[in-house]
């Protein structure tokens, strides 16, 4: 092994950085998940448009959507999927609190009312869905 | 017979080695010894080669930080005890050269800082105010918990991207540009926009979160960043919406 010399020293020690350094600490595993989750979100988003796009074209593309989406390996990749959403939004509203500094009548709003706030926002929309789904 | 502990302790000699290898100590397990005061013990009667940064012991000249157990810490602040029965492994701080054993070059830290210039801005007026800049308690609470930074660089330490990516000016650079952002005497915000909203600068990070949790003076980095993230989002939206407005 050579030894890298830099110009105002001879010799400093520069530890390299693992491919894995996410691996060994469970804060950073969490973060990087978070990162992938993202994918997931994205995945989301198209399996959603391409529902749209199926019903727009008449019931026989959306049989053809059913049937894909029943598939049991759109069935696994979709249930991976929602998990990733629920830590992609619970992560996400965690941390909000820290991002946002919110000011009424001059104090400080708590951070549990701001994820509150997130929190109730989630669970109103998904009634509104599940409303518009189930009635 | 008193307790005692073994510190293993990183030792990198350039004039010997290539890479550190780990050097154990056995020192007594005293209640009141802070990590800090077992690598003194080390210096003054095992081994005087050992070298190491430290100078107040009280927690506020930010010199002493090394890597405790995996943890980015000051060493004046983290008592042997909490690591009974040991061994307790004593490593530089990650994320910087190491230029002798426990010893870290901090030169990165100290040319990234003044690129955000922390220090009160007055426009263009840069002759001293001829009255005091009065401010209201609430004022000082915008700014207080981020002007409690020691620049004891364990934010540095403990942050994945500063690792990464060279340029990343870092939690403590940017949570300080924000400690004079949000000070009502200061008038710089503008000039530092230039520095921070940039992917070296706040949009360089990804909020791992890790900044806040090393920082031994509550200052949350991580916020700061966050934070102003929202504001360099807001302002770049209102010039793209009222470009009449912007300057």
């Amino acid at each position: 092994m050579s030894v890298r010399y830099t110009e105002f020293h001879p010799r400093w020690y520069r530890p390299p950085m693992s491919v894995f350094w996410w691996a060994g600490r469970r804060s950073y595993l969490i973060f990087v998940l978070r990162e992938l989750s993202s994918i997931f979100t994205a995945w989301s988003v198209v399996f959603l448009l391409l529902l749209v796009h199926a019903v727009s074209e008449g019931s026989r593309q959306y049989r053809q959507f059913l049937n894909l989406s029943s598939n049991p390996w759109m069935l696994t990749l979709n249930v991976i999927t929602l998990a990733f959403l629920v830590f992609h939004a619970v992560t996400w509203f965690n941390l909000a609190p820290q991002a946002m500094v919110v000011r009424l009548r001059g104090n400080r709003v708590p951070r549990s009312a701001i994820a509150g706030a997130h929190y109730a926002g989630w669970a109103l929309l998904s009634a509104l869905a599940a409303w518009l789904i189930l009635r | 017979m008193a307790d005692r502990i073994i510190l293993q302790v990183s030792r990198y000699r350039p004039e010997r080695e290539l890479e550190p290898t780990t050097q154990e100590y056995e020192i007594p397990l005293n209640e009141e010894w802070a990590v800090l005061d077992g690598l003194n013990h080390v210096k003054d009667t095992l081994d005087g080669t050992l070298s190491y940064r430290w100078s107040c012991r009280m927690g506020i000249c930010g010199s002493c930080g090394m890597t405790v157990n995996g943890e980015p810490r000051l060493t004046c602040a983290t008592f042997l005890t909490d690591y009974r029965p040991g061994p307790i492994r004593i490593e530089p701080l990650h994320n910087f050269p190491v230029i002798r054993d426990l010893v870290v070059e901090i030169g990165d830290f100290m040319r990234k800082l003044p690129q955000v210039k922390p220090w009160l801005i007055h426009g263009e007026d840069t002759a001293a105010p001829q009255s005091e800049l009065l401010q209201t308690p609430a004022d000082l609470d915008e700014y207080k918990q981020y002007s409690m930074c020691i620049n004891c660089m364990l934010c540095y330490s403990a942050c994945p991207i500063v690792g990464l990516e060279e340029d990343f000016l870092g939690p403590a650079a940017i949570a300080l540009a924000q400690r004079y952002n949000l000070d009502s005497r200061d008038e710089g915000a503008d000039e530092r926009l230039d520095v921070l909203s940039t992917a070296a600068g706040v949009w360089g990070c990804t909020f791992v979160g890790e900044c806040t949790k090393a920082c031994p003076k509550g200052v949350d980095p991580a916020g700061a960043i966050q934070r102003y993230k929202l504001t360099a989002a807001t302002d770049s939206l209102r010039s793209f919406l009222m470009p009449w407005r912007s300057s």
